[in-house]
């Protein structure tokens, strides 16, 4: 841990040819996601070359979309070197609520629905952010606390009861199943989000500060920046995304109860990671970041397609992740090797 | 019956402050609170405090008991290890697969907890010998470890293990309403509680979660340390495994899927600082069995289980937010009184 420190603080030092280095190190290792992911994509095409239909790869991305989606907002928490847990539990509250509401009224738009689902997801966020914000305590309690209060507030509502697809109607379903250009909604949805995080993050002054904060809290104080703001903001949006997901969580299975979404916290937090997003904030990007939920939920269905007893796929997850944070372990060492060693040179 | 283990093993220091300070502790609310859901579990339905209900109560949380002593430890030094529930469904999935394979119970146990505590040695390595955040080590095994269960029994449920050791797990210690898993947790609570809280090890424990490079450059060898912590961690999720796969008569490999965060919301709620340094074992224990002792006066009121999430979220916000208010309190108590007297 101390030795990613020194080499942050080596890359202020070095300067430009340091922070040059460590972006194509970024995009080393947002190639290294794609090239596992056209490993496992070669190696079951050739087994049964169906896998890389048109069709097949339109539900591989659509499998993807929504633990993909989560990922940008958990993206921009996780940067901060902090966690939202609780956001399996908002999909699963803004799930129900979208379908409660469809029942009761099928003639709603959909965008009321969506915007009802963000709506939710920003209080949930916004209670969230405040705790951790103002309180100044750590997010993986408090989002452990709210992960348990959403959920709750789940259950104590839907009781034991079921939405089923044919209580909804076909305008929320299309949105789950329906298509833009060839393209699902859900993933359009998805890619759109990722490109417009990915932007903010690069290019917003508020988004490099989100890494700053990561980096160094303590630093980022001195700075001026605003931190208590910033994390806040960053809850909001976790939340926003958290509830947006829940409105097309039902549109795309159509069956929601209370335990909708339950565990997609780690999920989430699996694909951030093995997209190269550091845990302890600073550093992985939105991009990285959704291409590890790909990698994972192509490697589930590529499982199914080898006939692999599906018993493997969650070992096969599981030995992946540490494989990847092992790489970024690797990658960070190296780097800061090089940085030291450039940083010398600069001085000497 | 907790209350025995709950009072806190002071710190040299503490006992200083003011009575009135000592009595706002942390740990004293949480006994506070677990005496008034008695008062108010009885009050609401007689028989919450019979030995029956209390020997269902403590049956409830024998696993969840037994995983937050470890537990306690790691994140007091500092880590955190969220592979438990799935060792936990890991051994349950090899004692099942060595019951069927003919094993003899007296043999499977011992290897159960040997595969424990190799599982826990695996995530000791990952953390302190490549230098990896124990926080992504162990969700990556919390898939892996859930994932092996799976891959050696399947789906399968072997549940023909003979009574007479099932009885352990459904049944009290004759004479008694205490449940074998609880008794078992008493006596690991004490020496869990002694190893903390007055042995040199449990010192270094704090002074690697209060500071690891100055404990390191103390002395203290900090990786061997975390890495016995895994060790013991990973081989008390094997013994939760047992006691699990006992109490339900079954073994299945999704058992106790979840089990980890239920098991942290009350390591964190008994006081212990999620940035590790702080925390007691009393209070850990306290937090434990106030969980099931909501649990349980809220099933025998029939009012849902579902409740019970929302409890426990927010006393666990609580538990962190209360030690800052207090503090933030304190300040501005200290700031009034400061003012027109001279500062000492």
């Amino acid at each position: 841990m101390s030795t990613t420190v020194q080499g942050q603080v080596e890359a202020g030092a070095a300067g430009r040819s340091g922070s040059r280095l460590v972006e194509v190190a970024f995009r080393v290792r947002e190639l290294g996601i794609l090239a596992a992911l056209a490993l496992v994509v070669i190696v079951t095409t050739a087994v049964n070359p169906r896998f890389l239909s048109v069709q097949s790869i339109r539900d591989l991305l659509l499998n993807a979309s929504i633990i993909g989606l989560l990922t940008v907002g958990q993206t921009l928490v996780v940067v901060t070197r902090n966690v939202d847990l609780s956001v399996g539990s908002v999909l699963g509250l803004t799930a129900f609520m979208t379908g409660t509401l469809f029942v009761g009224r099928p003639g709603l738009p959909v965008v009321v629905a969506l915007l009802a689902g963000i709506l939710v997801g920003v209080v949930c966020g916004a209670v969230n952010g405040a705790v951790t914000a103002v309180g100044k305590v750590p997010s993986l309690v408090v989002t452990l606390g709210t992960l348990y209060v959403f959920r709750g507030i789940d259950y104590a509502w839907a009781g034991g009861r079921q939405i089923n697809a044919a209580d909804l109607p076909d305008s929320l379903l299309t949105l789950g199943s329906g298509r833009i250009l060839g393209v699902p909604y859900l993933v359009a949805i998805t890619v759109v989000l990722v490109a417009v995080a990915a932007y903010a993050l690069r290019s917003y002054r508020s988004g490099r500060e989100l890494y700053a904060i990561g980096s160094n809290p303590d630093a980022a104080v001195l700075a001026g920046i605003p931190v208590g703001r910033r994390l806040f903001a960053a809850f909001v949006l976790s939340g926003a995304v958290a509830g947006l997901a829940g409105v097309l969580f039902t549109a795309r299975y159509g069956t929601v109860d209370a335990t909708a979404g339950t565990g997609f916290e780690l999920q989430v937090i699996s694909a951030v990671v093995v997209g190269g997003v550091a845990i302890f904030g600073g550093s992985g990007s939105v991009v990285g970041a959704a291409l590890g939920a790909l990698l994972l939920s192509t490697i589930g269905s590529a499982i199914v397609v080898l006939r692999v007893p599906s018993f493997w796929q969650q070992a096969i997850v599981g030995a992946l992740l540490i494989g990847a944070i092992a790489l970024d372990r690797l990658l960070a060492l190296r780097i800061a090797a090089a940085l030291r060693q450039r940083s010398v040179r600069n001085a000497g | 019956m907790p209350a025995d283990t709950t009072t806190p093993a002071a710190t040299p220091g503490q006992d200083r402050r003011p009575l009135a300070r000592r009595l706002l502790r942390w740990e004293t609310a949480l006994v506070a609170l677990l005496v008034v859901v008695g008062l108010v579990g009885e009050q609401a339905s007689p028989g919450f405090l019979t030995g029956t209900n209390l020997f269902y109560l403590g049956l409830d949380v024998g696993e969840i008991a037994l995983l937050s002593l470890p537990l306690t430890m790691i994140i007091i030094a500092g880590e955190i290890d969220l592979s438990i529930a799935s060792i936990l469904g890991l051994t349950s999935a090899l004692l099942g697969w060595l019951w069927n394979a003919g094993w003899a119970l007296e043999l499977i146990f011992p290897t159960v907890l040997v595969a424990g505590a190799l599982a826990g040695a695996l995530n000791g390595f990952l953390v302190t010998r490549l230098g990896l955040p124990s926080l992504a080590v162990t969700i990556g095994t919390l898939a892996m470890y859930r994932g092996l269960a799976f891959v050696i029994l399947g789906d399968e449920a072997v549940a023909d293990f003979p009574a007479s050791y099932t009885r352990y797990g459904t049944t009290p210690i004759p004479g008694t309403s205490i449940p074998y898993p609880i008794a078992l947790f008493a006596v690991l609570a004490v020496v869990f509680g002694v190893v903390l809280h007055a042995t040199p090890f449990g010192r270094s424990v704090f002074a690697i979660g209060a500071n690891q490079e100055a404990a390191f450059f103390s002395g203290i060898r900090v990786r061997r340390t975390k890495f016995i912590l895994f060790v013991l961690s990973g081989a008390m999720a094997g013994l939760g495994g047992i006691v699990f796969t006992l109490r339900f008569a079954s073994a299945r490999a999704d058992n106790g899927a979840g089990l980890e965060l239920a098991v942290v919301a009350a390591v964190l709620l008994g006081g212990v600082s999620i940035f590790g340094g702080k925390g007691t074992l009393g209070g850990v224990v306290a937090a434990v069995f106030l969980l099931g002792g909501v649990r349980s006066a809220l099933i025998l009121n029939d009012v849902s289980n579902d409740i019970l999430n929302v409890v426990t979220g927010l006393l666990l916000i609580a538990s962190v937010i209360a030690p800052n208010a207090s503090a933030a309190i304190g300040r501005a108590v200290g700031r009034r009184r400061a003012a027109p007297a001279t500062p000492t």
